[in-house]
């Protein structure tokens, strides 16, 4: 690791850390109803408006209105995907998308997934990005805000019958945290050339042409050939560019922060027009962990003790500091077989080195290896360098960040509430050790919050091995595998690992675009953001019926080392015991490979 | 349950309108009011003649120019309407066949230059938009460029050395020069503004 790669993660960490606590306590305030006596008007006539009943729910009631909105949602998306060539906004007379992937991109972004089957330039109009992909980015967002704010109520509060109101939660996320701060973002962004308008794409002639060669075919596709058997083949000279546009940096603004990661442009943040200069790159970085990580500040605050956010906060960062380390690492050791044919991967004053197959040079190995730490430890699923062609090990932290459940800060609200379930394992298996009936916060952890907590830290696992499994067995999952070898396996674990725990990245050489992958990846994605949710609010809705439990001697307290260790260890201890095989399948072996032939 | 339509229903409208059509309007109004150029594209013009953006890369090859990264856009590289990178992973025989391939096409533009060439300049880009080079990708070139040119090397590490890019604070940023203005200040055009 370079001096660079050290002082950047340094100072990435100590501006998140200093955005944590104001950021944190906002967030409390956005759990009760405005003070201020316009905001509170305007809210009470908006929820007239929308037929909005005032009172808190039941956990039961509040999971049914998750679930109801979301589907709205999907449906929304996919009629406007299915629609759009006869919509406004489409200067470019993009045709409508298919039905599956339709299907696959609405679950993906009413999931705060943002799992990208298509390419954006290519496919979506400029009114399919605003109205269905770009309110998604906010929404889904602010319904995982909404049930991580459930579950600190249920943690808060005692003998109550009722966690918050859904509409209320969700309403207030968007309208007071998610969208100023995009708002400021999104300028911040263009002022450094993000592009943000409603044109065409434009024409530009390049200083030279472009010579190229493409196969001729026939009328039915079909390749002509010589006699002799070779394909005919016709040169082609191209002398202009196009230069894509759109409302980009208010899309891009939004995907970082509600850790949504849809790329307007195919190639996500590594586009220029997405991510075009060192500072961009930095703020687009850090959008990613801010609300997660000022999160475990509002739940400390809300519990009534900060330290309890405080020793959240510690295990996430434990985590996430481990991951970067080795990812930047193995980025910066670079590929042993290329180094062999004569090139110069040595970082130094004049070039970054390293791994830079699939990276940007304006970020070097240093900012992507950070960026791709950042959004597998959320579930931001965003990229500025290409994943797949990561160096073995450099691609496994990744990967293996997102099938922790991407509790390193996580997603917004859901990175929370994530951890919190590895929270009530790590002291269930504490009581189990010392024989005592496991509490945490006051609250008693019993039979019923024990299923559910298993229930949402199984459910993925589950989701992405067995889909893996189905993915490699069946022939329409092998079609589309682009690398040859172990990394073809690590493909398609990736992309179920990613699509069960809502991620979004991807290793995107495999052609995911098929109807075999966007209808199992869609599934994954909906079973892997509300198999968790419901348990969630499950737990959030039996805790906060309980009685709080007075703090006795013998309770083990939840804000020391002990406690921040005991959980990074049952984070990693069933993170490792569950996908240990199937990496040793993948990157492990290929690591192998690429260092014995060298 | 049917009490929990209606609020779906309009919320998700309310909302809609709020970050689906205000929100973006609002941002693109004030982006093209306070930073215009930087909102359209970063269009250079020499001229008046637009001539390509800052930001996004061009496929240069002949031996008077400097070249940039390699571009895995299809069907040609740079092709600013698909943007891509190659995904070709470490171990894949495609990757160090192309590597290798350049590696050669970089001698033979330039035999007398035997240093081991630089990653970023054989290794392809995550866009395939790239718009820089390293210092080092660009030194590496300066011997190929000055014969072709018939100049004085001093000359053409010179220009280098003026349109360099050093990380900001030593910590933002890589080493690095944009081609585009290099090539452009090479074929002496002096941008507008």
């Amino acid at each position: 690791m370079t001096t660079q790669s050290w002082s950047l993660l340094g100072i990435y960490l100590a501006v998140l850390f200093a955005a944590i606590k104001p950021l944190g306590l906002y967030m409390v305030k956005l759990m009760e109803a405005p003070r201020s006596p316009s905001l509170a008007r305007l809210e009470n006539g908006l929820f007239r408006l929308c037929g909005i009943e005032r009172e808190e729910m039941s956990w039961r009631q509040y999971a049914l209105a998750v679930l109801v909105f979301s589907l709205m949602g999907c449906i929304a998306v996919y009629a406007l995907q299915r629609l759009q060539l006869w919509l406004p906004l489409n200067p470019q007379r993009l045709p409508n998308v298919t039905p599956d992937s339709s299907f696959n991109t609405a679950i993906s972004f009413v999931t705060n997934t943002n799992w990208q089957g298509y390419g954006g330039e290519t496919t979506m109009s400029h009114l399919t990005q605003m109205l269905g992909l770009g309110t998604q980015n906010f929404v889904s967002a602010a319904a995982g805000i909404a049930v991580a704010f459930a579950l600190i109520r249920g943690f808060a509060r005692h003998s109550a019958q009722t966690i918050g109101n859904f509409w209320a939660d969700l309403y207030r996320a968007t309208a007071y945290l998610l969208l100023p701060l995009s708002f400021v973002l999104a300028l911040a962004l263009i002022s450094q050339g993000v592009v943000q308008n409603f044109s065409a794409h434009q024409e530009v002639v390049t200083l030279e042409p472009t010579i190229y060669e493409i196969t001729r075919v026939d009328n039915t596709g079909q390749p002509v050939t010589y006699a002799r058997g070779d394909a005919i083949v016709d040169a082609v000279s191209v002398t202009a560019q196009t230069l894509p546009m759109g409302p980009a940096a208010s899309q891009i603004a939004i995907k970082q922060l509600g850790t949504n990661g849809g790329g307007f442009f195919n190639v996500n943040s590594a586009h220029p027009y997405e991510n075009p200069t060192a500072l961009t790159n930095f703020l687009e970085a850090m959008a990613i962990l801010l609300i997660p990580a000022a999160l475990c500040y509002t739940f400390g605050k809300a519990v009534g003790d900060t330290r309890q956010g405080w020793a959240v906060l510690a295990a996430m960062t434990v985590i996430f500091v481990g991951a970067a380390i080795a990812t930047i690492s193995f980025e910066q050791q670079g590929n042993p077989k290329l180094t062999a044919l004569g090139a110069d991967q040595t970082a130094g004053a004049l070039q970054s080195g390293g791994n830079m197959e699939g990276k940007e040079t304006r970020y070097g190995i240093g900012a992507s290896a950070l960026w791709a730490v950042a959004t597998t430890a959320a579930s931001n699923g965003s990229v500025n360098s290409m994943h797949d062609s990561f160096t073995p090990l450099g691609g496994l932290i990744p990967m293996w960040l997102i099938q922790l459940g991407e509790v390193a800060f996580g997603g917004v609200g859901s990175g929370l509430y994530g951890m919190l379930a590895f929270a009530l394992m790590a002291m269930f298996i504490a009581g189990l050790m010392i024989g005592r009936t496991p509490e945490y916060l006051g609250k008693k952890i019993e039979a019923f919050e024990m299923k559910m907590v298993s229930i949402a830290i199984l459910i993925t696992p589950a989701l992405a091995l067995l889909g893996a499994a189905v993915g490699v067995m069946a022939a329409g999952g092998r079609a589309t595998i682009f690398n040859p070898g172990p990394h073809g396996f690590s493909e398609v674990l990736y992309a179920f690992s990613s699509a069960a725990n809502n991620n979004g990245s991807a290793f995107a050489g495999l052609g995911a675009n098929t109807p075999f992958y966007n209808g199992w990846l869609g599934a994954a994605m909906w079973f892997g953001r509300f198999g968790v949710i419901v348990p969630v609010l499950a737990i959030a809705g039996s805790l906060a019926a309980k009685k709080k439990l007075a703090v006795g001697p013998g309770a083990m307290p939840t804000h020391g080392p002990l406690f921040v260790t005991l959980l990074v260890g049952t984070v990693l201890l069933i993170g490792a015991l569950t996908y240990i095989p199937a990496l040793a399948l993948g990157p492990i072996v290929e690591h192998l490979i690429l260092w014995s032939i060298s | 349950m049917p009490n929990l339509i209606r609020p779906a229903v309009m919320l998700m409208a309310l909302l809609t309108i709020l970050t689906g059509v205000i929100y973006p309007l609002t941002v693109t109004v004030l982006g093209q009011l306070l930073f215009f150029h930087e909102a359209n594209g970063s269009i250079m013009t020499v001229n008046g003649k637009a001539v390509g953006s800052t930001l996004i890369g061009q496929q240069y090859s002949q031996p008077g120019h400097f070249w940039g990264r390699p571009s895995a856009t299809s069907p040609h590289p740079y092709n600013g309407a698909a943007s891509s990178g190659s995904n070709l992973g470490p171990l894949n025989p495609a990757l160090t066949g192309l590597v290798e391939a350049r590696i050669a096409a970089l001698r033979d533009a330039d035999p007398r230059n035997d240093q081991p060439a630089p990653i970023d300049l054989v290794t392809a880009s995550a866009s395939g938009l790239d718009p820089d080079i390293s210092l080092a990708a660009a030194y590496y070139q300066a011997t190929r460029v000055a014969r072709a040119r018939h100049l004085p090397l001093e000359q053409v590490v010179a220009l280098i050395d003026r349109h360099a890019r050093h990380p900001w604070l030593g910590i933002l940023g890589e080493p690095r020069v944009n081609v585009l203005r290099l090539n452009l200040a090479l074929d002496g055009h002096e941008p507008d503004s």
